[in-house]
């Protein structure tokens, strides 16, 4: 057994290596030595708690570690990083529901024991820290499911549902007031429970309302809750390492977040509200309206123009990762670069299913990292690029969000490849993207469309360059 | 154009105003051990702010995959119960080291994964 002060100073190494874990994420040469620097922070706060809190069943609680540890490498190892906003979901969850747990261990353990404003604090810190665990645990759950394909990416919009949420709102609060009421009284439990289930309710309902296309913004978002949900739980037990931890986590998917509903220009609480397009206009217009002609192109004809350009712009949306056209993609770029052209990639915020995936589906596909740009580097770079190529991408490249005020994308920032020279698309067929809104790029002067799967006609191009 | 100074000055003001008599009255009612703790949340989530904003966006993926590792810290809620002598409060820590432990493991393992796919 080590003392509480040897516990707390271990504590403190965890908070510093933590944070610099996080700081090593400025780029891509400290990253690795960041997350290092993690798993360091974490063994010595696990350590310092067995040795010094732990008194008994020191082997049943090695076995669930190991288990568990040894699950979690198997994921780990196993996962395609295509399904990684499943994975980071799925992950939440468990989050979250360690935070109900430990909620309801604490508050039944008798051996801790508050009196009045002491009391009503503490309670509150409970009540919080299992209702936010609550909803990310179910939150994440249907998240999941619906990144995984096996729950329909559709918002289910039932009637009423802001007075439902209300209801469950008032519900829990009401709840909160009767758990504080009776737990002065030594009891408590049955409002506890009560409230786990409204929780777990809201946060089924909360992300069944939402969009497939809104699900980068839920991802980011639930990876806050589940850090205010660590934060309160540290609040409980009165742990500084969980509170700090707590925030930093909570501020990361805060962040991202906002970053998320910056680039689609919706605001959150529309997002989270549910539904989509439920801002500019409902109905996409421009169906039936005729809008020209496209000109279709062959492989033969973009290898050409590939080959004659200097400046090359790559802008990849999800669908290349669905094609797992991606290895064809840097197959491409390097005979490309090795004939001395410019090739670069112009990443949109949301391209993808998560923030951030389309860098690592391409860091996957062994793309040189400084090669690939975020949209706001290159977006001024367009009249000086020769050749664009969209890949699997639509919503990202279409103009009418910088001209159309009633479209459903109205105010997004998109990638303005039209202002280069050529523009190729790549698409299966016409079908309209996400947002169900038609896309006047196709029917540019200088945009050409490369009908056909992602990896087929790529590898043509690669076979006739 | 003093006058639209002032609308859009209103608005932050009068939000500051509103939080800060919402902390003087935390202040009045909370015992000195949770605004200690309260100190600590503040300062952690400023830090928070600035460390996340600099993290470049080609790394949010490895950014939420070790955010999600390092929230699995509440193991330590568990751990302090595995100990207890009531069979159903150290199941349940247990059962709950054991679902942290995954996430630990496995948040850690596929945040090196990515990190390592990253080259010039």
């Amino acid at each position: 057994m080590i003392g509480a002060g040897v516990v707390t100073a271990s504590y403190i190494a965890a908070t510093i290596l933590f944070i610099l874990a996080l700081g090593g994420l400025s780029n891509q040469e400290t990253a690795r030595r960041g997350n290092w620097y993690g798993i360091t922070g974490m063994a010595i706060a696990l350590v310092a708690t067995v040795l010094g809190v732990v008194t008994a069943n020191y082997v049943m609680l090695l076995v669930a570690l190991l288990i568990g540890g040894s699950i979690g490498l198997l994921l780990a190892r196993r996962v395609q990083m295509t399904q990684m906003p499943e994975l980071v979901a799925i992950l939440h969850s468990l989050v979250g529901l360690a935070a109900v747990a430990v909620g309801f261990a604490n508050f039944m353990d008798p051996s801790v024991h508050f009196e009045g404003v002491e009391l009503t604090i503490h309670d509150i810190e409970t009540y919080l820290g299992v209702l936010i665990g609550a909803v990310t645990f179910s939150g994440s759950v249907i998240a999941f499911g619906k990144l995984s394909g096996r729950i329909t990416g559709s918002p289910m919009l039932l009637p009423a549902r802001h007075w439902m949420n209300l209801l469950l709102l008032i519900g829990a609060i009401w709840f909160g007031r009767e758990f504080v009421l009776q737990s002065a009284a030594g009891g408590g439990v049955e409002p506890l429970i009560i409230m786990t289930v409204i929780a777990l309710l809201f946060g089924i309902h909360m992300v069944m309302a939402i969009g497939g296309a809104d699900m980068p913004v839920v991802v980011s978002m639930l990876n806050s809750y589940s850090g205010w949900a660590a934060s309160a739980t540290g609040f409980m037990l009165n742990n500084d390492l969980l509170i700090v931890t707590g925030a930093l986590v909570g501020s990361s998917g805060a962040i991202l977040s906002y970053i998320m509903c910056r680039a689609m220009n919706r605001r959150f609480l529309a997002v989270i509200a549910g539904g989509f397009g439920t801002g500019g206009g409902a109905v996409a217009k421009g169906g039936g309206e005729d809008q020209g002609e496209v000109v279709p192109i062959e492989p033969l004809e973009t290898a050409e123009l590939l080959s004659n350009a200097k400046e090359i712009m790559i802008i990849p949306g999800y669908g290349m990762a669905v094609a797992q056209a991606q290895h064809t993609v840097f197959e491409i770029t390097r005979v490309l670069r090795e004939k001395g052209k410019n090739v670069r990639f112009g990443i949109h915020p949301v391209a993808g299913r998560m923030p951030g995936h389309m860098n690592v589906l391409l860091a996957e596909a062994k793309v040189p990292y400084d090669i690939v740009f975020e949209m706001d580097e290159v977006n001024e770079d367009f009249p000086d690029v020769d050749v664009s190529v969209v890949i699997g991408a639509n919503d990202i490249v279409n103009p009418s969000a910088l001209t159309d005020p009633d479209s459903p994308i109205a105010g997004m920032p998109v990638l303005e490849c039209w202002k280069g020279k050529v523009s190729i698309v790549l698409k299966r067929s016409m079908a309209t993207g996400y947002a169900g809104v038609q896309n006047p790029l196709f029917f540019e002067e200088n945009t050409r469309m490369l009908f056909g799967d992602a990896k087929a006609t790529l590898d043509e191009v690669l076979k006739d360059l | 154009m003093a006058k639209e100074e002032k609308r859009s000055i209103r608005g932050p003001i009068i939000g500051m105003v509103v939080a800060g008599a919402a902390l003087l009255g935390l202040g009045a009612v909370a015992p000195p051990s949770f605004m200690a703790h309260f100190t600590v949340f503040v300062l952690a989530c400023f830090v928070g702010y600035m460390v996340i904003w600099n993290v470049t966006a080609a790394l949010h993926t490895p950014l939420m995959s070790v955010t999600n590792a390092i929230s699995s810290i509440i193991i330590i809620g568990a751990l302090l119960q595995v100990s207890s002598t009531n069979p159903v409060i150290m199941w349940i820590a247990l059962a709950t080291a054991l679902i942290t432990s995954i996430n630990i493991a496995g948040g850690f393992a596929v945040t090196r994964r990515m990190l390592e796919m990253f080259r010039k």
